[in-house]
């Protein structure tokens, strides 16, 4: 299985040609970027802080002539979405962290059929019901499963409106081009916050990819039946099929990795973070640049799989790194397994819908100095 | 000379041997079902959804499209299918836990939005798969693995007239409750199965025929008692008859 070209220059071009910008709440950027990534089925549940995608949905499927269905729970919604995805339809469902873990079933079944498809979690306080306030607490349940299994989801972090838009139609592509399921990990802040953004029109939205999926199930016309299925019964069956998964998440883990360095050129301290996190540290570097400290920001765009090599290449021996995570600390242990010595990973985390201020982590940095 | 062929496997079935007990119902509606396909040309844009239960190989059987789905969520995945696939013929072939006990919400939305699919629902009144548990649609004082003493209505509840449940939706078009335990009975649920599938393909509604099926082995009776119960005894909490439409 090989990774198909990125954008030629000419689309690119063409793309931007026909550009929009309008402002949007991050929430509905999502939305619209499964639209025009050609997306033209979702089923959801409601559930706050995402509900405007919901809603958004069920206003911009109609417009487009698509498949919007309120389903009687998140359990039902993924597995529409995987009918959907049975059939090389591109699919998607949306919803917040408790949500997210009704589906973990589901996107284990996806992963074990090589089903392509989308998943949103915007992120919101735990565990339980918690709250309705931003967080980053499902890290683990993003990165390191969720579902039974050995498999993996594409994570994708987006950290502005803009990046809900793009990354939402990337993933897609992504889904597709490796026949896996993607998750695009937001939080209640970044759901709701409006910020002004540009939309490109990529895929037509007629075109609905389905040509190039062979395994369809499409009805059996021309060909011999397809079969999707996750059972594998016969001795050495399913351990074979679990190496040919390794084979394609290693695919993954060189090809799919995105991330973004920010002024780490000369830095002495690295702030790691992803998301809103990633917004309040890259305000906290500059405040810290003007009192002449050497901060940094290290922005990892997919956590699964997690840039470790970008992020050790960081290290120059003294560096110190913090992560910045709205967690009791899940993404510190993949920075601590980049990094490897421990005793220069440091962590400052809010929880349970905290958000981290500027200062509180400018005072952290601050502490290592002295 | 030229052979006048009086019987054969039908199309829509595949060369495999199946792996039912004997005495079980599945193969005979899995034939009943693929010779309806065949009866109305549609093998080459049907596709299925196995269940999980007994017949979870269902796939290696049937010569169309089939897919798996999470236990219970058969009609959610069918859902999903029909709406990005309208003028394919989309069924669920599903078990008494399947339908009744971990998928008792995807059945009833399904039927609620009137989802233009069909339902094929045999009831066993047991878990087969997983060696002859109680099922919701298991009989007052029927001894199962998790009733050893026979279904005692203060544990266990009633059993559940899911069907008649489903039959007051006003998004069901059609539901009727058949059997496979004689002659006549298998007849009569190959006609059920084909106005089910007639009234998908004419865009009707939601159709779903509900097959009181044999499981010999859990029931512990030979093959032909357990023909001999379903008349005697499961028609009494399981009526034969046409529901709706």
């Amino acid at each position: 299985m090989t990774a198909k070209p990125r954008k030629t220059p000419q689309r690119r071009k063409k793309e931007r040609k026909n550009a929009k910008r309008i402002l949007i709440t991050g929430n509905e950027a999502c939305g619209e970027g499964a639209i025009q990534a050609g997306c033209k089925f979702y089923a959801g549940y409601p559930i706050t802080p995402q509900n405007e995608l919901t809603a958004y949905m069920s206003k911009r499927m109609d417009e487009v002539g698509g498949v919007f269905i309120q389903a009687e729970s998140e359990l039902a919604a993924i597995s529409m979405v995987f009918g959907a995805s049975v059939t090389g339809a591109r699919a998607i469902t949306s919803s917040s962290s408790p949500g997210i873990s009704l589906k973990q079933e589901g996107i284990s079944y996806l992963a074990g059929c090589e089903l392509p498809a989308v998943i949103v979690n915007i992120m919101r306080g735990g565990p339980g019901l918690g709250n309705i306030g931003p967080s980053q607490a499902d890290y683990f349940q993003a990165t390191k499963g969720g579902g039974h299994g050995d498999y993996h989801t594409v994570v994708l972090a987006p950290a502005s409106c803009q990046e809900m838009f793009d990354f939402t139609r990337c993933a897609f592509d992504i889904a597709d081009r490796y026949r896996t399921p993607v998750m695009m990990l937001g939080d209640g802040i970044l759901g709701q916050m409006m910020e002004p953004i540009t939309i490109t029109h990529g895929r037509r939205t007629t075109d609905d990819g389905r040509r190039t999926k062979k395994w369809a199930l499409t009805g059996c016309k021309g060909r011999k039946p397809n079969k999707i299925r996750s059972l594998l019964l016969k001795e050495g069956e399913l351990e074979e099929f679990n190496r040919k998964l390794e084979k394609k998440y290693d695919l993954i883990r060189k090809k799919e990795v995105r991330f973004e360095k920010y002024r780490t050129e000369d830095a002495g301290v690295i702030l790691v973070a992803y998301g809103t996190s990633s917004r309040i540290a890259r305000a906290c570097v500059n405040t810290l640049r003007e009192k002449k400290i050497k901060a940094g920001l290290f922005r990892p765009k997919t956590l699964w799989p997690f840039p470790y090599e970008a992020l050790k290449s960081l290290d120059k021996g003294k560096t110190r790194f913090l992560v910045i995570e709205m967690s009791a600390g899940q993404m510190l242990e993949d920075a601590m397994l980049a990094v490897e010595d421990k005793k220069r990973v440091h962590f400052h985390g809010r929880t349970g819908g905290g958000v981290p201020t500027e200062e509180e982590i400018a005072e952290k940095v601050l502490s290592f100095k002295a | 000379m030229k052979k006048h062929i009086v019987f054969k496997k039908p199309e829509a079935m595949t060369d495999a041997v199946t792996h039912y007990c004997a005495g079980c119902g599945h193969g005979i509606i899995h034939r009943l079902l693929s010779e309806v396909i065949d009866e109305l040309g549609v093998r080459e844009k049907t596709i299925g959804v196995a269940p999980v239960g007994c017949a979870v190989i269902a796939y290696d059987y049937w010569n169309f499209d089939v897919t798996e789905a999470a236990h219970g969520r058969t009609p959610a995945v069918a859902t999903g299918i029909k709406r990005a696939l309208p003028t394919r013929v989309v069924f669920t072939y599903q078990g008494d836990g399947d339908l009744a006990a971990i998928g008792t919400a995807e059945i009833i939305h399904a039927a609620n939005r009137g989802e233009n699919i069909t339902v094929i629902f045999v009831n066993n009144g047991v878990y087969g798969m997983t060696g002859g548990q109680m099922a919701p649609t298991t009989t007052v004082g029927q001894a199962t693995a998790t009733t050893r003493k026979g279904r005692a209505v203060k544990r266990d509840g009633f059993p559940l007239k899911i069907s008649e449940m489903i039959a007051l939706l006003p998004g069901a078009r059609f539901l009727e409750r058949t059997s496979v335990h004689s002659p006549k009975e298998i007849l009569k649920t190959k006609r059920a199965f084909k106005k089910a599938f007639e009234i998908q393909i004419k865009g009707e509604g939601f159709s779903m025929v509900e097959v009181l099926s044999m499981c010999p082995t859990y029931w512990g009776l030979s093959s032909v008692d357990s023909c001999k119960r379903i008349e005697q005894e499961v028609t009494k909490a399981y009526p034969l008859k046409v529901l709706k439409g």
